[in-house]
């Protein structure tokens, strides 16, 4: 691997706050077209969706631990836990499945 | 100089009011970046390039495809790429912000600023009334930016000195969190649950398909959710313009 790990974190980093800077110093008024507006919309949800699944399933020892933890997750957060317990009650889920995965 | 005291008076208890806002959203980033460290440390860094990462960059799903594409040795241009659409979402936080600025608040403030918008940092901010007050900002920052990047130096530190049963638990933590951000709003919008049910199910088979599964995760992740999402804005565009950024997170 030639590329350095510092080039890799400054790249990171500058686009992440271009992102966050831009708009803010930039825009004074609301975006018009539609079809941008509506694209960034929808960019999270696409992104975040496609990152979890299938990850989910190969981040864990065995799969059907990380499939009952995206059930559970999404069970909790539709009932609107917030962030950290919704966190958390993924990792109880694995660690529940897994411990008892390894007994029987 | 009346006017001043006061203003400034106003800005401690506002910045005081801040750091005590973030607290309970730094407990909650510093269980969630400790998983993140899982991956910077698979992604071989130290835990004080990844204390920096995570100070600079402060994005759960953006440090995430970063430290996958470290892991793949990606060019450039890929992580890049992967970084700008893994962190698109604040492009419309950060407009959405600028909405509600007084609009003689200095650049200088406006720099500062944009450092703290996170998903939840941006949640606090919006929700209270009138013009954003920076102070508001920084205190929040503080109180959860450094349990941020103090969790991913300790996963880095303590990844590969935890039972290997803990770190598979703990590397679910960040789908939870990323879970926690898009249920609920599919709860209330039919479209946002049926694309979500629509990329696992083409995230999945795209890990089949031929071309697409020789991918590096973060490439497959860029090109679905360009396709996806444009689709999504031509087939189901968004009613009104302006509007909605705000409204959503009221």
């Amino acid at each position: 691997m030639t590329e350095n790990v510092y080039v890799y974190i400054t790249i990171m980093a500058a686009v992440t706050y271009a992102i966050r800077v831009l708009p803010l110093t930039l825009i004074r008024k609301p975006i018009k077209n539609r079809f941008i507006q509506s694209f960034l919309y929808y960019v999270p949800y696409v992104t975040l969706a496609v990152m979890t699944f299938p990850a989910i399933l190969y981040a864990t020892q065995i799969p059907i631990s990380g499939a009952l933890a995206l059930i559970l997750g999404v069970l909790v957060a539709w009932l609107g836990f917030d962030l950290f317990k919704v966190a958390i009650i993924c990792c109880a889920t694995v660690l529940i499945v897994e411990f008892f995965g390894s007994i029987i | 100089m009346m006017k001043n005291t006061n203003q400034s008076k106003e800005n401690s208890t506002v910045f005081r009011q801040g750091l005590k806002d973030g607290i309970p959203i730094g407990l909650g980033y510093l269980a969630v970046s400790f998983s993140l460290g899982i991956a910077a440390k698979s992604a071989g860094l130290t835990p004080i390039q990844g204390f920096v990462v995570s100070l600079l960059c402060m994005a759960s799903a953006g440090e995430y495809v970063g430290f996958l594409s470290i892991a793949a040795g990606a060019a450039y241009i890929e992580i890049a790429i992967a970084t700008l659409i893994a962190n698109a979402r604040y492009l419309l936080m950060s407009t959405a912000m600028s909405q509600r600025m007084d609009s003689k608040l200095s650049i200088k403030h406006r720099i500062l600023m944009a450092f703290g918008i996170t998903d939840e940092l941006f949640g606090i901010a919006i929700a209270r009334p009138g013009h954003l007050n920076p102070y508001y900002s920084y205190g929040a920052f503080i109180t959860s930016a450094f349990p941020w990047a103090l969790g991913t130096s300790l996963g880095i530190i303590a990844g590969n000195m935890l039972p290997i049963r803990l770190v598979s638990a703990f590397s679910v933590a960040l789908y939870g969190m990323f879970l926690a951000v898009i249920i609920p709003p599919a709860k209330k919008d039919k479209i946002i649950a049926g694309l979500i049910i629509i990329c696992f199910a083409t995230s999945y088979a795209a890990t089949l398909l031929p071309i697409l599964k020789d991918m590096t995760d973060g490439t497959r992740t860029i090109i679905l959710t360009v396709v996806i999402a444009s689709l999504a804005a031509i087939l189901f565009p968004r009613e009104t313009a302006g509007e909605e950024t705000q409204e959503e997170n009221t």
